[in-house]
């Protein structure tokens, strides 16, 4: 029991978890530590944590899912959250937990899909940094 | 077994007790026929409302009991520990309180996921927390 883990599977430049029905308090908190631990060592662009599986997302679990996408987002990952069944998103709103933040799919699909063009986008960013400079200054003139 | 006769008790100390309570909920939601929502609902709020039984209440019990009346049916779950006591409910009933660091959103978030809501506490004696939900 004290043995037990969830399994991060690498695909491509992302990390792929699936949280299973059940999970209890420690083993979120193992969760996040390896998690972390692993992007740091995979050097990983995007973390998806499939929630699929969940019947129940209380505010233990709720906070950390958003505590990973705040530690991942600073360690050059985005988290995207996935497959959140809508009785859920309906409680967490209704309890008051909105998770804002937190980048949310469909499914995994869809989540891949999201990571790949907001990586896309950072390039893109990158390469062509002034061209808010460029409209600030021509609304100076005008 | 008559319906009203319908009810559980069961200590909740440790997390295994606490995902026990989860499917312990969950199967008097199904059993009563509640919505999926109103079931996620009901579940959400006794998983909040054990996990504060065991993290401040150094443990507790959880009562669940399914209540017919005439005119209609509910889910009654009552949680009580032995605990500190709240100081002052009022506080620990706003948004965003919090004596652990997390959310403080266990005690006025359950409130809104269940039908009645009712809470009873006396420093050094201990914690009572009553809900319902009715279908």
């Amino acid at each position: 029991m004290s043995a037990e883990h969830i399994p991060i599977i690498k695909m491509d430049e992302f990390l792929l978890v699936t949280i299973q029905e059940g999970i209890h308090d420690r083993l979120a908190i193992t969760l996040q530590e390896e998690l972390t631990a692993k992007v740091a060592s995979t050097g990983a662009r995007g973390v998806l944590l499939d929630i699929s599986g969940l019947d129940m997302v209380d505010s233990f679990l709720g906070r950390l899912l958003s505590t990973i996408a705040s530690i991942t987002r600073i360690m050059d990952a985005e988290t995207v959250v996935v497959g959140m069944q809508p009785a859920i998103a309906i409680t967490l709103v209704e309890m008051g937990l909105s998770m804002p933040g937190v980048l949310t799919a469909l499914n995994v699909d869809k989540g891949m899909t999201l990571l790949r063009r907001r990586l896309s986008q950072a390039k893109e960013v990158t390469c062509v940094p002034d061209i808010k400079a460029i409209h600030d200054g021509s609304s100076d003139r005008g | 077994m008559s319906p009203t006769s319908k009810q559980s008790t069961m200590a909740a100390q440790t997390e295994a007790d606490l995902v026990s309570a989860r499917h312990l909920a969950r199967s008097y939601a199904k059993d009563l026929g509640l919505g999926l929502v109103d079931e996620t609902k009901l579940v959400t709020a006794v998983s909040e409302l054990t996990r504060n039984l065991i993290v401040h209440g150094g443990g507790g019990s959880v009562f669940i009991e399914r209540i017919d009346e005439v005119s209609r049916h509910g889910i009654r779950a009552v949680f009580e520990d032995h605990g500190p006591g709240i100081a002052n409910i009022n506080l620990a009933m706003m948004d965003g309180h919090s004596s652990t660091k997390s959310l403080g959103l266990g005690l006025p978030g359950s409130k809104r996921l269940v039908s009645e809501f009712q809470i009873d506490s006396e420093a050094g004696k201990g914690t009572r927390v009553t809900i319902t939900k009715w279908k």
